[in-house]
């Protein structure tokens, strides 16, 4: 299968910034407020729900053909669930103290819309090559604003980042009067609210209609 | 009695779904333009919600849990793992039940709430509530208050969110920030203010 | 309006990506025969719960040394044989852990009892099942029921008892916190506290995991000579070892931790354990 260099272009990069799936879509919100609180966290989860969609997006595209439509809705709910049983599986085995504090939200990627939606309009529709990266651009894109949220709660709400202390803490001996609203998830709305914001002050084009 | 009645407060306002554990936020933003419709909505929630947290609760206790299948000779097996998929599939059979029968015997109630059904199947409140059951170990009972609490406490919430954006209508809201920005900022406001139940102690 | 324009918008992006493909989609006209998805639903079952299954069969072993080293290493921070958070290896723990003895605990009795499957014994579970939990009456800390047996631990040299690490719960303000107390061997003054598992308010209850408030416990007196309670969480600056610095901003979960160690170190909880621990024997 010839794969044409700007298509992989467009499927990779549209996503994070014209195509954003949180900013524009509203898809794949709910983990996104949770687990931002630290950067640690942030990161699995962005990794994590890369992985399933990329691959998500390339084994349903791989048997596209063979899915009835009848039940085409739970095949695609049953590989995503495999998938997702296997990363929770491996995320309690190699990295059992994030998984801790990550809970049920690992479990969650399952119902994550990002999945769902990307297999539902791109997965079945394409080859396995161009899914599989059309996954990754869209994980990027998530990754993007879980990334940002998380950078800015962990920072301004603890003063560290990835557990390094930046600006140290009051409460530790040092002169950073540490944010807590930034620690209550509440936070995340305010941020990502303000992000899209900037971004669609960028972009005019992501602008709303007034209704 | 009172620990039920306890347990009920506790889902539907201090542990709400949607504003104090984030989940099933993809709708909750989407379908929270009218009151009719989140009303609409809300009321599906509740009711697969308070069918799909205790039938999961029977699954994981007699077919899951470490011993869970002892009745059938095999007090070694541990099934937990297959958790995630289990609840999905049930969570996803009953939806699909449920729009049959409401098909065949109600036909105006599936008027009104049949478009919202396969949206729920892929509700993180729906999942999350089962997946909470799990980890907090309720029992039988206790499962199904907590089914019908979080599924009224995210009812609750999207109702007063639409409520919220329908005055919203009015107002002149920055260009940027127009739709999905405001309701972002105004959902989280929302959130704050519910923390305020967290004092509550019963 | 929404439900059709979120709908609508799906639509169009997919319409806009099957613009955009080379591809034409070929619907073969038998996908949707019944033996063809039946078919379909049990290959694709069989091979998930071929992938699922082996996934978790061969990590399994993993996971429950995972647990069980968690579990030690959150009783050898208590105890102050660790650090908390440095990097400590899986063999650090398991030297450390070396010479700490779990026991078991009636603590109606305040003997020790043996129980049937040590590596298997959960308190957590016990104290929801009826037959092995008795309810509490008057119930400070907000737990409801609390197993009969307790599992405690022991540093010991030889016979003798060097420490005590406890297992105490309780209500806070969102959640209820888990955690380990560390005695020495007059068992009086606090060695340290650990908390493992919480769901406090980020920030301000959440504080009880700093190691640096923490650190404030060792030393402290948690008994008077007679026995029973008298370490309290203050406001101000504490002003003698009886007292320990409250967390700030945070009451309800002070007020949490004061009911939890009033209970746990009363004569329902540990209290006739202690009593009757003889340190120098290691009996009770």
């Amino acid at each position: 299968m010839a794969i044409d260099k700007q298509e992989l272009k467009n499927v990779i990069v549209k996503p994070i910034f014209d195509n954003n799936p949180i900013a524009l879509q509203v898809l794949g919100v709910c983990s996104a407020l949770a687990v931002t609180s630290k950067l640690e966290t942030a990161l699995v989860m962005c990794i994590a729900l890369t992985l399933v969609t990329a691959f998500s997006g390339m084994l349903i595209s791989l048997i596209r053909h063979q899915i009835p439509s009848s039940i085409r809705i739970i095949v695609q709910m049953t590989i995503i669930a495999s998938l997702v049983i296997v990363v929770d599986q491996l995320l309690k085995a190699y990295a059992f103290e994030t998984a801790k504090q990550m809970s049920v939200f690992v479990g969650l990627i399952i119902t994550n819309c990002i999945v769902m939606g990307r297999a539902e309009a791109y997965a079945m529709k394409n080859g396995p090559v161009m899914s599989f990266f059309d996954g990754i651009g869209n994980g990027l894109g998530y990754s993007a604003i879980l990334i940002c949220v998380a950078v800015t709660r962990e920072l301004l709400g603890s003063g560290s980042i990835l557990g390094f202390t930046i600006l140290t803490p009051i409460k530790d001996g040092g002169w950073y009067q540490t944010n807590g609203l930034l620690l209550l998830p509440p936070s995340a709305f305010f941020i990502i609210g303000l992000l899209i914001w900037a971004l669609r002050t960028w972009k005019p084009e992501q602008v709303e209609e007034k209704s | 009695m009172e620990h039920y009645i306890s347990l009920f407060i506790r889902s539907v306002f201090i542990e709400n779904m949607a504003l104090s554990a984030f989940l099933g936020m993809c709708t909750f933003l989407a379908v929270s333009k009218k009151v009719q419709t989140a009303i609409g909505l809300g009321v599906a929630v509740v009711v697969v919600q308070a069918i799909t947290v205790p039938v999961n609760n029977l699954l994981s206790t007699y077919l899951l849990n470490e011993g869970a299948l002892t009745w059938a000779g095999m007090p070694d097996t541990d099934l937990s793992f297959l958790g995630l998929i289990i609840y999905i599939g049930v969570i996803a059979a009953i939806v699909q039940i449920l729009e049959m029968i409401l098909d065949k015997f109600f036909p105006a109630l599936y008027q009104a709430l049949g478009i919202f059904l396969p949206l729920i199947t892929v509700n993180c409140a729906i999942l999350g509530g089962s997946l909470f059951m799990i980890q907090r170990e309720y029992d039988f009972a206790e499962s199904m208050v907590y089914g019908i609490g979080s599924g009224f406490g995210w009812a609750l919430a999207i109702v007063a969110l639409a409520g919220i954006r329908e005055k919203m209508k009015y107002s002149d809201v920055p260009e940027g920030l127009r739709g999905l920005g405001i309701t972002f900022i105004t959902v989280g406001l929302m959130a704050l203010a519910f923390m305020s139940f967290s004092g509550v102690q019963l | 309006m929404s439900v059709k324009n979120n709908m609508s918008v799906k639509n169009n992006l997919s319409a806009n990506e099957a613009n955009s493909e080379k591809e034409t989609i070929e619907q073969p006209t038998n996908t949707d025969s019944f033996m063809r998805t039946v078919i379909v639903a049990v290959v694709l079952c069989l091979v998930c719960s071929i992938i699922v299954s082996s996934a978790a069969v061969l990590l399994k072993e993993k996971q429950v040394s995972n647990a069980s080293l968690d579990k030690k290493k959150n009783v050898l921070v208590a105890a102050n044989l660790l650090k908390a958070g440095s990097d400590v290896t899986n063999t650090d723990i398991e030297t450390a852990f070396a010479n700490i003895e779990q026991k078991f605990v009636d603590l109606s009795t305040g003997r020790f009892v043996e129980v049937d499957n040590p590596a298997g014994f959960n308190q957590r579970k016990a104290a929801k099942a009826s037959e092995t939990s008795i309810a509490i009456e008057n119930d400070p800390a907000g737990i409801g029921r609390r197993s009969k047996i307790a599992s405690v631990y022991l540093v010991t040299s030889g016979n003798k008892v060097d420490k005590i690490i406890l297992p105490i719960h309780g209500k806070g303000l969102f959640s209820t916190l888990y955690g380990f107390i560390a005695l020495e061997a007059d068992k009086q003054t606090i060695v340290g506290l650990k908390f493992y598992e919480q769901g406090e308010t980020p920030g301000l209850g959440g504080e009880v995991e700093n190691p640096r408030w923490l650190a404030l416990w060792k030393g402290k007196k948690l008994l008077n000579n007679n026995g029973q309670l008298a370490l309290k969480l203050v406001k101000t600056i504490p002003a003698n070892e009886f007292e320990v610095d409250a967390l700030s901003g945070a009451s309800m979960t002070t007020r949490g931790l004061q009911n939890m160690l009033d209970y746990w170190l009363s004569e329902q909880g540990f209290g006739l354990f202690l009593a009757r621990l003889d340190v120098q024997k290691g009996e009770a």
